[in-house]
Parts: C-alpha cells; structure tokens; sequence
C-alpha cells in the first residue's frame, strides 16, 4: 500500500514540474517522498504583503488517504505568520487538514486553500489559546484534534477509543 | 443478587437461612430457583425479586442489539417505503430518534435525504407515493442479496439499484463512455483491471482506494459515516457498499489472505461501530467498558438523572474475564485483577467499577478530590512505615492491617497507628474522624490544616482498603499454591481446600464497598444519620479485618479442619454485615435520608456546608 503513496506523489511532482505553481508558490524542496518544502506569498493587497513564509508538507504511507502533516517551518529563521488560525509553533488549524480532508486535495490545493487563508484575514493575532497549546502542542500537528472555530483541544493520541 | 453468593456445598444451609432472615418476604419457589441457577449470574441478577441496594437490568449481546436496530429499520422501512439500507441512514443520521426522523421526514424527505448523505443536493422531482409496505425490503435487509447491493460498477454501465426507490427518476447521464480508461483520481492507478465504484453521487474512485479510505475511517477513527471521498460530496456509503468493499462475494477468487483477513477485522469493527452508535444514542442502554467486550446492558430503571440519587446502578453485562485471551495473558490479568472477574460497571456514570453505596455524584465528587490532591496524599499509598514505639520500619505485606513490630512486639493498627488492642472495643473506633479539630481552628492557616487533616482522615482509609484488597489477594496466590500441594499430600479434598478462595473474595468484595463508605462519609454532613452510617461502617470493617487476620494464619494440614469451620463461619457474618451496610444506606437513598455537608449533583444543595 505504501506504493499509492509514492505513485501519487511522483505524479503530483511530475505536474508541479511541468506546469509550475499557481502564482505565490514555489516548491522549495521535494528530494524524497516523505517531506517537501514550499514558500507562500500573498499575492495583492493583503495584510502579508512582501511577506514570504515556508510550508512543510510531511507524508505517510497512508497520504493521500488521510492528509499531510502540514505546518509552517519555523526554525532557522523562518517564522509564521501571525493569524488568528496558527499557531507561533507553526501549527495550522484549518479544517481541511483535519476532518474535512479528502483524498482528492493535493499538495498543489492545500497550499493554495492555505495563501486563501492568509489572503482574507482581517486583523493579524494569533489564536486567543497560543501559549497554552504551544506549551503542550505534539511534535506532529496532525496528532492534535481542532476544533474548527480556530481552537486546539487538547493533543490526544492519535488513536481514538470510544 | 450476584456472585457472593456462589456457594460450595457445605455453606448452602446458612446461605438459605441468612437470606430468609434478611429478606423475609420471599417465597421459597424463588428460593428453590436461585439454587439452581446460582452459577448463572445474570439470569440471577436479572430477575425481579432484588435487594434494595441492586437494580434490574439485562444484558444483551451485540447480536441482540442488532436485532433491536433491525426492528427500528423495519420500522421505517414500513412507514416510509424506502430500502432498509436507505432507512439505516435515516435512523444514524437522527441518532436513532424515530419519532424525530418521521416528523422531519414526513416535513420534507427530500432536505432530510439530502442531510443524511443519502441522495445528492439537487432539484428533484417530489418523492413518490409511500409504499403500503416493503415487506420484501425487510426480509432481505439484514444481508441484501448480492444483487440488490450491487456495487455503481463504471465498467459495467449498470445503474445502481440500490438508490431509494422514489429517487429514480433518471439520474443525469453524466457517466464517460465506456470507451475512456479510468484513471483513479487518487492512486492515479490506470490499469485495465482496476475496478471503479462510485456511490449514487458518481464520482469514481478504485476499490483499492476505497478499501483503504473506509478502513482508516473505522480502524483509526472509529467512524461509522464514511462519505464519499471527492471533496465536499457528503455523500455516506450505505452498509451495503461497506461490506461489498470488504468482504469478498463468496465464490469470488482468493485474494491475499492477510488482507483479507484485514478487511474482515475491520468489517466486524464497522458493525462494532454501528452498534455502539445505536446505544449510546439510546439513554436505555450502556456498552460495556471493559476491554474488547461486544455486550450492552439495557437498564431502563437508570435511564435518567433523576434515578441517579436514589439508586447506584451496578450492574454487570454477563461476560468475565477479558475477550480475546490471546491479547493478555493470564497473569496479566490478575496483575490488573480482571482474571475470571465479572464485568462489572456504573449504569449511571463512568466509574467502571462497583461503586456501591455511594451515589455517582458523591463517587464522581470523591474521586474528583483525590486527583487534584494526588500530590498532598501520595506518600499515604506508601508501603512502609514506622512503627510508633521504636521507630524501625515496618512493611505491609498482607491486606490485614493488625501489624506486629519485629523489633519491639508492638501491637498497632496500619492504618490510624494507634494501638491494636483497643480496636474492637466500644469506645475506639478507627473509622470515625474527630472532628474537634475543626471546630477550634480559627485563623484561616489551621482552618486548611484542618481540613487537609480531614480529608486525609477518609482518604487514608480509601486508600488503605484498595490496597489490603490488592495485597490479600496476592497473598491468598501464594496460599493456594500451598493448599494445591497440601491436596495432594493429605486427605483433603478439592471442595475442602476451596473454603480460602471464597473468604478472600468475600474480603475483597468488602474492602470495595469499605473503601467507597469512606467517599461517602467524607460528604455525609454530621449527625445521628452518619454515627448510623458509621456503626454499620465499623461493624463491617471489624469483621472484615477479624476475616483478613484469620487468612493469613499459617496453615498447616492439622489445623485445616479448625481453621476452615472459623473462616467459614467468619466469612458468613461478613456477608451479612456487608449486606447490612448496603440495604441501610441504599434504603437511606430511597427514603431520602442522607444529608450531605457539600453540594452533590442532583441534591439540593445543603444550607450550611459545614461538617
Ligand atoms: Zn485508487
Ligand atoms: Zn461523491
Ligand atoms: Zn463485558
Ligand atoms: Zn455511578
Ligand atoms: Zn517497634
Ligand atoms: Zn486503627
């Protein structure tokens, strides 16, 4: 099974490749099938104008049946951005990369849906829970439960027993 | 009544007498039945005659539940005309609120089609007239024919029959021709092989894709709603396309035996689901906690909050032990004394043990206290201590707490260091706390003090008889291995060696209900009703310690006989003050005579809060 992975991988790659990335988007890195770099800019009037952020995208046997761990990178300089839905760790709280993932998103959709995301924000602040989560966030964004309305519940194993 | 009342043989006489002397009001018909069925304890615990402080439930098994979920389909199936696949999704889609589901629907079927992910968002023609009845429907829905859940096969060009039957007015014809090769959209697989299936929705996806999305949903999610996969279709697959993905048609060709042993796990986890679903939507029912148990206990008698102050429903969902032995081995079992045990729960809240006599708010209060004061009374489940008189240290080794210093010979109770010999006497009692203290504290540092003292007072004694229970019980493991060899090398008999393992249980049984009169007596607000409530907590306790000391006598084949009429009759007035302890306070509930010195949920609250 690990097979869909790579084989859907290397087809998106090929794309990226051949058609390039909407405008704002840049693949920075994409050396193996298990994590890829982007930059994202916000094209036009915006709050994050002339501002350049980087995207980590790391992927599992099971993309692109359950989604990416994605998350801004902010380490060696880079930092977030500052918005009401991410977090100053560079974790993301966008629906899409929770439960409304389908398996149909691609790379190339997510960091689109994401330069949207920042494109429409209004007033620059970080969620009214950061420190909190921060200080106990997982390493592995995708192993916290959102809750959509921009708030992390606390981590829980990725495992859920009912 | 339960398994306290497995007896061997030689017990049954003061069994029948002790139970006529308590519950006076029997027939001896009943008498007879419960003698024979004895070892059945669920048929037991289910009948009506019951114990002030049991309550009636039954238990059901997975198999049973479905048989209820079956006749709510059949239900709507009848009233509404449609599949019972179409029906299922309807009664998920409302949590299983039939009455909620024929109003809506009966509103606007289109708009409630529409939110369960049964039919597409899209103007259709009204539905058709309901159907007298859909008996076929109902006769084939617990396993539709292969046919009638036939996979939206691209390749074959069929159309589904499965949709609802008023939604069949022609879907639009939006399908490729035949001619143009699949290209999953998510593995991006074209092979001529693959297999395309789509739900009512259209959008195609390969099985290979389909098996794996559906599985992560149930194996990780524990989610019974899969939904199409195409972004934003909501769309759900009806079981019948679940179990089409997973499990093979029979007579089709062998597949990867791993993998196919994989998707049957997880088929059987998907109907897991459902049924888990169903009750907990149901407030008439519960699923049992304990691990990899499929069993349900029906107890509408707890159904509601208001019960909740006038019963503890304990109740127990027929199975022992832990499913699957092969997950656990037997000592790990007993590690975490599960080994044979009852599967016994709270009906009313989550503690997944017996909780009796305290009522689940006041337990669920209690246990609240002791994990945000973990901290201040961790060094109380310590196991050693000194010994008041000559200060050496002392190890607990047994669950009696009569401790005899090595060095120095003192005599002293575990659990309040005072000296052994006034326990038992009228004027001593180990279970009360003084509560003097509490009233000459004046400024606000000796008032903490205080009631830090206070709570440590009752969580001494909590503590203190999970732990005995615990150490009994590993003591008595090395004891029967004793008394196994002593069957072997004397007279005794398998029946005769057996009288120990029934005291130890008896011992056990009463710590729980011990440790639990401590939650209880910590809320109970002072007066007559708690000194009650305290002489039947002392009497108990008395009897339970007297029991817990004579077990852990050295037993040598001369002084079996002796020692067994002694534990044997110990372990009978245990019983009976065990049943004492919870009639008197289950009866207390009902009359509503407890009063409490803190606000517990679902009583009023008390006027003052002071102890
Ligand atoms: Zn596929
Ligand atoms: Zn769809
Ligand atoms: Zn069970
Ligand atoms: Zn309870
Ligand atoms: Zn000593
Ligand atoms: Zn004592």
């Amino acid at each position: 099974m690990a097979s869909i992975s790579v084989r859907r991988l290397s087809k998106e790659l090929t794309e990226i490749k051949s058609e390039g990335c909407p405008v704002g988007i840049t693949l920075v890195k994409a050396d193996d099938f298990s994590t890829w770099w982007f930059t994202i800019e916000v094209m036009g009037e915006s709050l994050y104008q002339g501002e350049k952020y980087t995207l980590q995208f790391r992927f599992d046997s099971s993309y692109p049946i359950s989604s990416p761990a994605v998350q801004f990178v902010v380490t060696d300089g880079h930092t977030s951005p500052i918005h009401p839905h991410v977090y100053s760790n560079g974790h993301i709280c966008a629906s899409i990369l929770g439960n409304e993932w389908s398996p149909v998103l691609s790379v190339v959709a997510v960091c689109v849906t994401l330069q949207s995301m920042l494109a429409s924000c209004k007033k620059k602040e970080r969620p009214a829970d950061n420190d909190r989560y921060v200080r106990s966030a997982p390493e592995n964004p995708k192993k916290t439960r959102f809750h959509y309305d921009g708030k992390a519940l606390s981590p829980i194993p990725h495992q859920y027993w009912i | 009544m339960s398994s306290d009342y497995e007896i061997s043989d030689d017990d049954e006489n003061y069994y029948v007498d002790d139970e006529d002397m308590i519950d006076g009001t029997q027939d001896d018909d009943e008498d007879d039945i419960d003698m024979d069925t004895f070892g059945d304890d669920f048929k037991v615990a289910s009948k009506s005659k019951r114990k002030s402080y049991e309550i009636d439930y039954e238990s059901l098994s997975q198999t049973a539940v479905e048989e209820l979920m079956q006749s709510d389909v059949d239900h709507i199936c009848g009233i509404f005309g449609v599949e019972a696949s179409t029906a299922a999704l309807l009664l998920r889609h409302m949590s299983w609120n039939k009455e909620r589901l024929i109003e809506k629907y009966m509103d606007n079927p289109t708009k409630v089609l529409v939110a369960a992910g049964i039919t597409v968002e899209e103007p259709l023609s009204p539905p058709a007239p309901i159907r007298s009845h859909c008996s076929s429907a109902s006769a084939s829905s617990r396993r539709p024919t292969r046919s009638a859940s036939k996979l939206l096969g691209l390749a074959s060009g069929s159309k589904s029959p499965k949709s609802p039957s008023f939604a069949s007015p022609p879907l639009k014809a939006t399908r490729p021709p035949k001619s143009a090769p699949f290209v999953c959209p998510i593995c991006y697989d074209e092979s001529p092989d693959l297999r395309p299936l789509a739900l009512d929705c259209e959008h195609p996806f390969c099985s290979g894709c389909w098996i794996a999305y559906a599985s992560s949903k149930i194996n990780d999610e524990a989610e019974h709603t899969i939904r199409c996969m195409a972004e934003t279709c909501a769309l759900v697959a009806p079981d019948a396309f679940i179990r089409d993905l997973l499990v093979p048609e029979p007579g089709a060709p062998a597949g990867d035996p791993a993998e196919e042993a994989a998707n049957a796990a997880t088929w059987a986890r998907f109907q897991e689901l459902l049924v888990r679903h169903f009750v907990a939507s149901n407030p008439n029912l519960k699923y049992c906690p304990y691990p990899s148990c499929t069993n349900t206990v029906s107890c509408p008698a707890a159904a509601s909050k208001a019960s909740l102050i006038t019963t503890v429903p304990i109740v127990s969902c027929g199975a022992r032990g832990i499913g699957g032995a092969a997950q656990m081995s037997q000592s790990q079992q007993l590690s975490i004394g599960l080994a044979g045990k009852e599967h016994k729960f709270c009906f009313g809240c989550s503690i997944e043990s017996d909780h009796r006599p305290v009522v689940c708010g006041a337990a669920k209060m209690w246990l609240k206290k002791c994990e945000d004061d973990s901290e201040t009374a961790n060094w109380i489940k310590s196991n050693t201590k000194e010994c008041p008189q000559c200060m050496s240290t002392i190890e607990k080794n047994g669950g009696c707490n009569h401790m005899t210093c090595k060095k120095c010979k003192n005599d002293f109770c575990w659990v309040c260091m005072g000296p052994w010999v006034e326990h038992g006497t009228a004027w001593y009692s180990c279970n009360r706390y003084d509560e003097k203290g509490g009233v000459e504290a004046r400024d606000a540092q000796s008032k903490s003090r205080a009631s830090l003292e206070r709570y440590l007072h009752y969580y001494n004694r909590w503590a203190n008889h999970e732990q005995s229970a615990k150490l009994s019980v590993e003591l008595y493991a090395k004891t029967e291995k004793k008394m196994e060899d002593m069957q072997i090398t004397s007279a005794l008999t398998w029946i005769e060696v057996q009288f120990m393992k029934k005291a130890v249980e008896e011992v056990e049984k009463c710590r729980m209900t011990l440790k639990w009169t401590y939650a209880m007596a910590y809320y109970l607000a002072k007066g007559n009703e708690k000194e009650l409530f305290e002489d039947n907590q002392r009497d108990l306790e008395k009897a339970v310690e007297d029991l817990s000391e004579l077990l852990e006598s050295p037993i040598e084949a001369e002084n079996i006989p002796t020692l067994r009429q002694k534990v044997t009759d110990k372990t009978v007035y245990v019983q009976k003050r065990n049943e004492i302890m919870l009639e008197d306070t289950a009866t207390g509930f009902l009359e509503g005579r407890w009063k409490w010195n803190a606000a517990i949920e679902g009583f009023d609250v008390p006027e003052k809060t002071e102890y």
